[in-house]
């Protein structure tokens, strides 16, 4: 497997993501600076958390426009996988990858705890070694992870299965009291139409190993490993 | 200009320090000299009053690389590597604009530790604030909280600890000291020493801006209530260029460029400059003209007072210049040469092709007065027998009361605002004795925590200065980690009223004596004197942050209880002891009193004994006991793991309220598993440690001698729910 770490200035998760998915491939992914034009060849894109250019402007709106970015869009188009956590999220809806946007949490502070989420879509090759309607508890670590949609395109994601995760509380009950930011209908993660981009606002690569408290983390980088060693 | 009277107090330097720079000038300064001396004279630079009292403390020891003096102190980790660590205030500022002022604080404290070569990998920090109850209170927490995340979450940097206490001492003058913990390669150490004549000097960073003009000569001073219109001198922070600063320094840093680098933060290109030199013995010659401006038209005075943000002054190799500049210039931050060493001694600034000052960089540097300030000793407390302070008939009422007030209920309202998990290192995370954040890519971690307990220290400063070094003590020994050395961030008023400067000299006896006791070495510090509003004075507030090694993250302990049937022990002696109490405060309403003695062979044999048994893996649960007493920390650990315990009376307990809220010193609570009770009694007898076992875990409520006192669940709602609805208002 190889894999492509996207860093962006003020990028903070970057070196996170490349552990969680050493962990997982035993190997190291590599490291592409925003300004670069060229991707590597590659069978997996990640974009990190973080704060790329410091939030400044909007989350995400200015890494999206990032010399590298008409890369990673044309290769997602042809069908390479990516994968968008927090920041990277951000990034892939200013830069059209998915649809939406996220907001300003609507307590209006930066939350960072662990919080319970359904896996929605266990078919993707993302979430594939979760099973479906699995809780899992991953931290979430944002300002703005409040995800808005028109009802069109919210309808479009809940009726093609495209939302991979929801917030939801231990038992797995989807209510606005385990909804820690405000999404539309507790949307934590959602795949593009072909199912290989997936942006997420939680950290899956936080929770890797019993030491940092969770493993719920580890079968998204597990299922990412096996499947692209196996392509 | 003329240098008046007036303009020279506006400087913050009294008749006699003028009357000397005239002496050793032998002529009048020009109004950039003027400033430049009031910056490195001021007492936020010179500690001018505290300096006599600071060379009495205890600096060294075999884990100790640097001692005070550098950016941050230096110790040893094992393996190659070391620990940077410090913590400064950011008090004056945090008042006047809370977001800025503590941003900036924590931008300025992670620069003193990058600037030494470590990558940060924890922030902390010690925050006071007025009663819950002052009008401006809900807004200084807020926005302290806000501008810490702010900062810390941006660049990345997990903030993982720290405390928090309300009291109407800091009504008028709140205070935000924050700690940042770095790790860098033992041999990848950098200092501030200028050497070499004609080396470039160099600035890289963000632009100079009129932001911050007289931030130091505002610390130095007290507040009165027009000090609110002192706004424009807070500055202004941007963690996304310190984030980009932090990864071109650590990109240069790796190979052989940089001789000497200093962070500008107080009084800025003055400060920074004039420690390289005068730590090389040599001269510097600055060229204004060259220095990156953010406004049009900034004079000397201002280039050379401004505390714009996020910048550092570098010494390089000429050879490796071109190299550094284009790394800076990837990571798109300015990089200028704006000066070089000379071998002059003197301190000489050209700005629009005028010499603009001309000083003697040793007089600067070394000469500033150093005051032996008239002190008083604070009279003694007397000891409050626990006889009269009355018992409670309802002991159920009175924890919950306790546990959701404002002085211990839970702080999770505030640490969830910060990022507490990036780096992905943070095995412990807030709301246990100490941080954890193992060191990356090993076993070995690092345990960090804050601690001083403000009312003891009122009451008696040496017994108080014992008593901040001994609970950090203890928090780390808590987690199983062995501590190593600790950094002062001394808060106190001013300095120049003998019964505040006894407090001082009080204090710093007592963490001296607490420090050799416990081998732990004070490897660097802040002070902040003038800590009044209107002539009222802060309690004494020495905090404490210190760091401690855990050899394996295997071998650590948290406070939550684990298994139902676990043993309950209570480790070291129980006197009573309710003189400056939470209890007694908060439940009685007395004040008075002297705090809890401070037995340091005590803390350092029943600590020691408490890591041995974490260490060798017998311990399941482990909690110091400290503000509320006994009966708080067992609540905690209930709290923490979910379970409720059953507990029982010694014989020999005495009172009962003085028994439970007690805050007598050197004392843990642990639990353990059932098969290793005798183990552990038979340990602690062979170390002549108190050991006495209360009762078991276990059950939903907190139960003493066989009646309910609280379920867990109940306490719970009330821990976790003053602090979110104290700040819904």
């Amino acid at each position: 497997m190889k894999s492509c770490v996207i860093v962006f200035p003020g990028s903070n998760c970057d070196r996170d993501v490349a552990v969680a998915l050493q962990a997982s491939s035993g190997s190291a992914p590599q490291m592409v600076w925003h300004g670069e034009t060229e991707l590597p060849k590659c069978d997996l894109i990640v974009l990190p958390g973080g704060f790329s250019h410091g939030d400044y402007l909007r989350s995400g709106a200015m890494a999206a426009r990032a010399p590298i970015m008409r890369a990673v869009v044309a290769r997602a188009n042809a069908g390479t996988p990516v994968l968008g956590l927090c920041n990277g999220f951000q990034v892939m809806t200013e830069a059209g990858l998915l649809p939406g946007a996220l907001m300003r949490n609507a307590g209006l502070k930066f939350i960072c705890r662990d919080v319970f989420l359904k896996v929605e879509n266990s078919n993707s090759l993302f979430t594939r070694l979760y099973t479906q309607a699995q809780v899992v508890r991953i931290p979430i670590s944002h300002h703005d992870g409040n995800y808005f949609a028109d009802a069109a395109t919210l309808d479009r994601l809940e009726s093609t299965g495209r939302v991979a995760f929801r917030y939801c509380t231990a038992d797995g009950v989807v209510n606005a009291a385990a909804n820690p930011n405000g999404s539309l209908n507790n949307i934590a993660g959602i795949l593009n139409e072909a199912g290989n981009v997936l942006g997420m606002m939680p950290h899956p690569e936080r929770l890797i190993a019993p030491e940092l408290g969770g493993t719920d983390g580890r079968p998204m980088f597990d299922a990412l490993a096996s499947l692209l060693q196996n392509a | 200009m003329k240098i008046t009277p007036e303009i020279v107090t506006e400087h913050g330097l009294k008749p006699d320090e003028y009357a000397n720079i005239l002496r050793v000038l032998n002529r009048e300064p020009n109004i950039t000299e003027l400033g430049i001396f009031s910056a490195m004279w001021n007492e936020h630079c010179s500690y001018k009053s505290s300096r006599v009292w600071l060379r009495t403390m205890p600096t060294t020891g075999p884990q100790v690389v640097c001692g005070p003096g550098e950016n941050a102190g230096v110790v040893d980790i094992g393996d190659g590597q070391v620990a940077i660590f410090k913590m400064e205030s950011h008090n004056h500022p945090s008042f006047i604009e809370p977001y800025q002022g503590a941003a900036t604080g924590v931008g300025g404290i992670m620069r003193d530790v990058f600037t030494m070569g470590a990558r940060p990998v924890a922030n902390l920090n010690a925050l006071r604030f007025g009663a819950p109850g002052n009008a401006k209170t809900r807004h200084l927490v807020s926005g302290v909280v806000a501008g810490i995340g702010g900062y810390g979450n941006c660049i990345g940097v997990p903030t993982v600890g720290g405390e928090v206490n309300f009291d109407p001492g800091y009504n008028g003058n709140i205070l935000v000291n924050a700690m940042c913990v770095g790790i860098a390669d033992a041999d990848k150490v950098f200092y501030s020493t200028a050497s070499g004549v004609g080396n470039p000097v160099v600035y890289v960073g963000s632009k100079t801006g009129r932001d911050g003009i007289h931030g130091a000569s505002m610390a130095s001073a007290e507040f009165d209530k027009n000090s609110e219109e002192k706004r424009p001198t807070v500055q202004v922070g941007d963690p996304f260029t310190e984030k980009l600063l932090l990864e071109a320094c650590l990109e240069l840093m790796a190979g052989d460029a940089v001789i000497a680098i200093q962070d500008m933060g107080a009084a800025g290109l003055t400060c920074s400059a004039v420690e390289m030199a005068s730590k090389g013995g040599l001269g510097l010659l600055l060229d204004l003209d060259k220095v990156p401006c953010r406004e049009a038209g900034m004079t000397a005075y201002e280039m050379m007072l401004s505390e714009s943000q996020e910048r550092m002054l570098m010494v390089l190799h000429p050879d490796r210049t071109e190299a550094a500049r284009a790394i800076f210039e990837r990571w798109e931050l300015d990089f200028a040469i704006v000066g070089k060493t000379t071998d002059t001694g003197r301190f000489i600034i050209h700005h629009k092709g005028e010499q603009v000052a001309d000083l003697p960089v040793d007089v600067l540097a070394e000469q500033a007065p150093v005051y032996q300030r008239p002190w008083t000793p604070t009279p003694p407390a007397p000891y409050l027998s626990a006889k009269d302070v009355p018992d409670t008939d309802d002991l159920g009422v009175t924890l919950a009361r306790l546990m959701g007030g404002p002085h211990l209920a839970s702080r999770r309202w505030i640490w969830e605002q910060y990022d507490h998990m990036v780096m992905g290192d943070t095995v412990q995370r807030p709301g246990g004795d100490a941080a954890v954040v193992r060191v990356h890519n090993s076993r070995k971690a690092i345990a960090a925590t804050t601690d001083v307990t403000p009312r003891y220290c009122a009451a008696s400063p040496v017994d108080g200065g014992r008593q901040a070094i001994a609970e950090a003590f203890r928090n780390l020994c808590a987690v199983g980690a062995k501590p190593l050395a600790a950094t002062d961030c001394l808060n106190f008023g001013n300095p120049e009223r003998p019964e505040i400067m006894g407090q001082f000299v009080g204090c710093i006896e007592g963490i001296s004596q607490a420090c050799i006791a416990l081998d732990m070495p004070i490897v660097s510090g802040n002070v902040s004197l003038y800590n009044e509003t209107s002539g009222i004075a802060i309690p004494p507030t020495p905090a404490i942050g210190a760091i401690g090694l855990l050899d394996d993250i295997d071998h650590m302990a948290t406070i939550a209880f684990k298994q139902d049937g676990d043993v309950i022990f209570l480790i070291g002696e129980t006197s009573g002891h309710l003189g400056q109490s939470i209890y007694a405060r908060e439940i009685t309403g007395r004040s008075d009193g002297a705090p809890p003695p401070v037995d340091l062979e005590a803390e350092r044999r029943n600590g020691d004994f408490v890591r041995t048994q974490i260490t060798s893996g017998n311990v399941t649960a482990a909690h110091d006991i400290s503000d509320g007493g006994l009966i708080v920390a067992l609540t905690e650990m209930a709290l923490a793991g979910d379970r409720g315990c059953t507990l029982n009376l010694p014989k020999n307990a005495g009172l009962r309220h003085a028994y439970l809220f007690g805050e007598d010193q050197a004392r843990y609570v642990l639990s353990v598993a059932p098969s290793k009770a005798d183990a552990l009694i038979a340990a602690a007898n062979a170390k002549q440690v108190f050991v006495t076992k209360l009762g078991m875990v276990g059950g939903r409520h907190i139960m003493l001698d066989g009646n309910p006192i609280h379920a867990v669940t109940e306490l719970r709602h009330v821990h976790e729910n003053w602090f979110p609805e104290y700040m819904e208002g």
